[in-house]
């Protein structure tokens, strides 16, 4: 365990909701977005999309494709298999469901990419795409999770002799003697369908090959994972060192461009071959097809053990989750939902089964939550289950199992730990902020006029900085040590005393990395945020780098800040000591510089300081080389090994935030839709840096979550074609449909982050589901409807109603 | 495909005179012969709004326009709400109340807003709601936004076409 932290409470810069450092440049339509870059030359490209979602490639005609005037060349997946290597794949066990940038042989969902045209233009590669006859022999489709299971079938590879690409059971603590012991038992069958980040800018690359030199560049609005880049290297055949990858800040994320790396890599491909810059962009039936970025997509049974007094004793969770055709983050997923798999809860023990099963659909993805989120829910839904059962308000069973503030660092029964929190007070404030037992007086009359009013609440965790522990501890082999996950940063002093701050990574999808390094070092070094310049490096050169994703990058910039931070003081405080003749104890920082404690006046400003450091070396000490840099890289703080046996998974996710939504609806039983009437979200992700940025984040998840829980769900018909091709049939969320949420924050300061921050970025997605399935429930509960299924879209609202009347 | 137009048209104030491709759509235009890149491609089926301009002061898709559709209009977009380097009131209301996140349908809701508020110099919350929702926004849960044009409102009147 980590040494605890003292926290500095007198903060000058930490805690202010300042403008955003991006958006000035935002608002002028300058964001430099992938699809803003244009270089000379420049080639486009588009890609020949299957219309099927399982069949044999009999066949590619490109010819009269490539007679077209302004077409390039056609390349045929067959064709891009000996250009690139598998895409890289984190699968467990690639090998056996191999994933490719074009398929080849055959295809396995509607939309996966047989050829890529390339052209002068966009408008000519899509001509082109129409001339490209493909022969296609149609095999049945596997769609539904659990008819993947049967032993007849179809087989989406055939390699795996199986749909099933992974399947295990854990057991944590002695789960039979407390199901054993419990005095009730609920148990049900929860069904959470797919839907996906859709940010409103797609995936997109421009790559440009240089044969001269070999060096591969390639923009691309994801830079995650940047020091597993390697692998695309390996994917594209050029070495490491050839491949610089440059951030472009993207138009939203969610996740979705997690490791977004098939679009670089057809770029990089199309560029080699082709010995020009090559830009691909996804247009948005691409996106919605063929991301790889689609949500889990699970059957849950699960079973709840409790005492009569509301007490929850042990969980068994069974699941089946449906990745699609490939499987690109192995079940990671699920890892990160046994992070917080008890939630806010003293849960002694839990099963968990898995089966992972591949289908003809697009493959998951990341999407805010990581599959978390869908725990929260499934554990929520048992909760209300059980307090129905119980007769319990929902607050109360809540109450009784609440973690207490004093009982942290806990360590769940899977092995991961909560490293603090105050549970009890979130839900205080979350219940005076709604008005909760006015609502329920409210919701007592309006049931007596005939309305259907419904509270919904729920207690959920946000865990966040992971290590990629998670995605391997499944495997017994190949054993591997605890991942790092690094984020680095260098820090400039140039010799006016101007700071600049290089990151490594895509930091940008729409959270605020700039502001919050700007507000970070400007605490430090006690300098006005806005004069902070923020930079993205490469990663053919920059330091080991992950960037955003599981709520990681605040924490981690943080430490990176705090280390180069300190470098650069150190450095300046010898130059100091060096020009005011003092000895460096005697000195301090103030003000921006450094001062001779006790005498304010007797000081030198960090201009004064770094013109020396950069111009008159010769008259510092001789241990003092010119400049005035410092590079850092902050490893994650807190990871343990998971036991051999895998009965202790470890630290993995130690940061624990916590929330409580609370979601006032009433529900017209004629039309199934749902209005809301208030929702209020209270939060504590530790201390905030910027509270409106972070309220953003909140609002804005909520607005996901909402779709998730009403509106959004990629539909496949029974053979495997997409009926949700387009923003007229998935439906995201307008204006219209996202109540006003009321915000309140708790800050309980992790002990072991710097300045206490917790991660907040999947806020929002990670709780609403929740609270809204438990209002909608809760309206309808006149009538005895059970809120299993999301979304809880009018149609499914109207035939729960009419199975709750006809049972 | 080679056939060319003829197209003029005013672009935030400036006179311009192009040949295009009868199929070349109004956001091409924009974004790739005048450099003009604030308007976004999103869905290209009209119905996220990322594409969003004014012409003649009224807001359309430019993913669904073809630029010879335009002849002999005026156009804004957001590169003409900033004048002399300063910010448009809306986009400085936007900047207070971080009325943005990934920033990618911005433009097209400043547009929007700008509209709306040339139409309803002070619209109430309800009315501003009403208003954007023809455009989505995936970051934001629209809150801030509306926050952001109520801001606005309160301040200077408004008057579309002209920068600040």
């Amino acid at each position: 365990m980590p040494a605890v932290r003292e926290h500095p409470t007198d903060l000058k810069w930490i805690g202010k909701s300042i403008p955003r450092i991006e958006d000035p440049r935002l608002l002028r339509g300058r964001g430099g977005y992938i699809d803003d870059l244009v270089l000379p030359r420049m080639l486009h490209a588009a890609i020949v999309r299957s219309p099927h979602a399982h069949a044999r490639i009999m066949g590619i005609d490109a010819a009269a494709a490539r007679q077209l005037p302004g077409v390039v060349t056609v390349i045929t997946g067959a064709e891009a298999a000996e250009l690139c290597d598998p895409m890289p794949d984190f699968g467990p066990d690639p090998a056996r469901h191999t994933w490719r940038c074009l398929a080849v042989e055959k295809v396995r969902n509607v939309g996966e990419g047989v050829a890529v045209v390339v052209a002068e233009s966009r408008h000519i590669a899509e001509d082109a795409c129409d001339l490209v006859e493909v022969t296609y022999e149609p095999l049945p489709a596997v769609v539904d999770p659990e008819a993947a299971l049967a032993p007849d079938a179809p087989l989406v590879h055939e390699a795996l002799g199986s749909n099933v690409a992974y399947t295990r059971k854990f057991d944590f603590g002695d789960v039979d003697a407390d199901f054993a012991e419990a005095e009730v038992v609920v148990s049900d069958r929860l069904r959470w369908h797919r839907s996906g980040g859709q940010p409103l800018e797609t995936v997109g690359a421009v790559a440009q090959y240089d044969p001269g030199t070999g060096m591969l560049t390639i923009w691309e609005n994801s830079l995650s994972f940047t020091s597993y880049l390697f692998l695309l290297a390996m994917t594209l055949k050029v070495p490491a060192n050839k491949l610089d990858v440059r951030a472009v800040p993207a138009g939203g994320s969610f996740g979705s461009k997690l490791w977004a790396v098939k679009a670089a890599a057809v770029a990089g491909m199309c560029a080699k071959a082709t010995g020009r810059p090559v830009k691909f962009i996804e247009d948005r039936v691409d996106n919605l097809s063929n991301s790889d970025h689609c949500g889990s997509d699970r059957v849950y049974n699960v079973e709840l053990a409790a005492m009569r007094d509301g007490t929850l004793r042990s969980l068994r969770i069974h699941v089946v989750d449906d990745y699609g055709a490939y499987m690109q983050f192995g079940v990671g997923h699920h890892g990160n939902a046994l992070a917080q798999v008890t939630g806010p809860y003293r849960i002694g023990s839990i099963s968990y089964e898995l089966q992972a099963v591949v289908t003809n659909k697009c493959q998951q993805g990341a999407y805010r939550g990581f599959g978390s989120e869908v725990n929260n829910w499934m554990l929520e839904r048992m909760v209300d289950l059980l307090a129905r059962k119980l007769e319990l308000d929902p607050v109360e069973i809540r109450r009784r199992n609440l973690l207490g503030k004093d009982e942290f660092p806990y360590f769940i029964p899977t092995g991961n730990v909560y490293d603090s929190g105050d549970y009890a007070e979130v839900l205080r404030k979350a219940l005076e902020l709604a008005g909760y037992d006015q609502w329920r007086a409210e919701q007592e009359r309006a049931r007596q006029e005939g309305r259907y009013l419904g509270i919904g609440l729920c207690s959920c965790q946000e865990r966040s900085v992971f290590s990629a522990t998670e995605f391997w501890f499944w495997f017994d082999e190949p054993a591997a040590p605890v991942t790092s996950m690094p984020e680095s940063i260098t820090l400039s002093v140039d010799a006016t005393g101007g700071v600049s701050a290089t990151l490594y990574s895509c930091a940008f999808w729409g959270n605020s990395p700039e502001t919050m390094v700007a507000q970070l070092v400007a605490e430090q070094l006690d300098v006005d945020p806005t004069t902070v310049n923020v930079v993205y490096g490469g990663s053919n050169t920059g330091l080991p780098a992950t960037g955003p994703g599981g709520s990681r990058f605040t924490v981690m910039i943080a430490g990176a800040i705090e280390g180069a931070v300190g470098k650069i003081k150190d450095k300046a405080f010898k130059i100091a000591a060096h020009l005011l003749e003092a000895a460096p104890e005697d000195l301090e920082w103030r003000e921006g510089g450094v001062s001779v404690k006790g005498t304010p006046t007797s000081r030198k400003s960090l201009g004064e300081v770094a013109v020396m450091a950069h111009l008159f070396k010769h008259s510092l000490p001789d241990d003092i080389e010119s400049g005035l840099e410092a590079g850092q890289v902050f490893d994650h703080p807190y990871t343990t090994m998971p036991s051999p046996d895998r009965s202790d998974l470890g630290v993995f996710y130690p940061f624990m935030g916590h929330a409580c939504h609370i979601a006032v609806v009433e529900v017209d039983v004629e039309t199934g839709a749902v209005e809301f009437l208030k929702y209020v979200a209270v939060h504590d992700c530790g201390t905030l840096v910027n509270p409106r940025s972070l309220e953003g984040h909140i609002v804005g998840g909520t607005a996901q979550g909402l779709g998730t829980a009403l509106l959004e769900q990629f539909v496949y018909s029974d053979d495997g074609n997409l009926l949700t091709q387009s923003y007229f049939d998935y439906l995201l969320p307008s204006a219209l449909e996202v109540p006003e949420v009321v915000i309140g924050h708790h800050e309980t300061p992790s002990p072991y982050t710097p300045y206490g921050i917790k991660g907040g970025g999947e806020a929002g997605r990670m709780m609403a589901p929740a609270a809204i399935a438990s209002a909608v429930e809760d309206a309808l509960a006149p009538l005895g409807v059970r809120v299993h299924t999301l979304p809880a879209t009018p149609e499914r609202v109207l035939t729960w109603i009419e199975e709750a009347q006809g049972a | 495909m080679t056939e060319r137009l003829p197209v003029s048209m005013v672009v935030n104030g400036v006179p311009t005179v192009a040949e295009v491709e009868p199929r070349r759509s109004l956001v091409e235009f924009l974004r790739e012969d005048l450099g003009l890149v604030g308007a976004h491609v999103g869905c290209e089926h009209g119905v996220c709004g990322t594409c969003t301009v004014l012409m003649n002061g009224e807001s359309v898709r430019s993913c669904l326009m073809f630029t010879v559709q335009a002849n002999g209009a005026e156009i804004q977009t957001v590169e003409g709400l900033a004048a002399n380097g300063e910010l448009h009131p809306l986009q400085e209301a936007f900047r207070e109340k971080q009325g943005l996140q990934c920033g990618f349908c911005t433009p097209g809701m400043l547009l929007l807003a700008l509209e709306l508020l040339g139409e309803n110099p002070h619209p109430t919350a309800a009315e501003v709601r009403q208003g954007i929702a023809g455009n989505l926004c995936r970051c934001t849960g629209y809150q801030f936004i509306i926050e952001a044009v109520l801001a606005a409102a309160d301040r200077v009147p408004i008057v579309v076409g002209e920068p600040a």
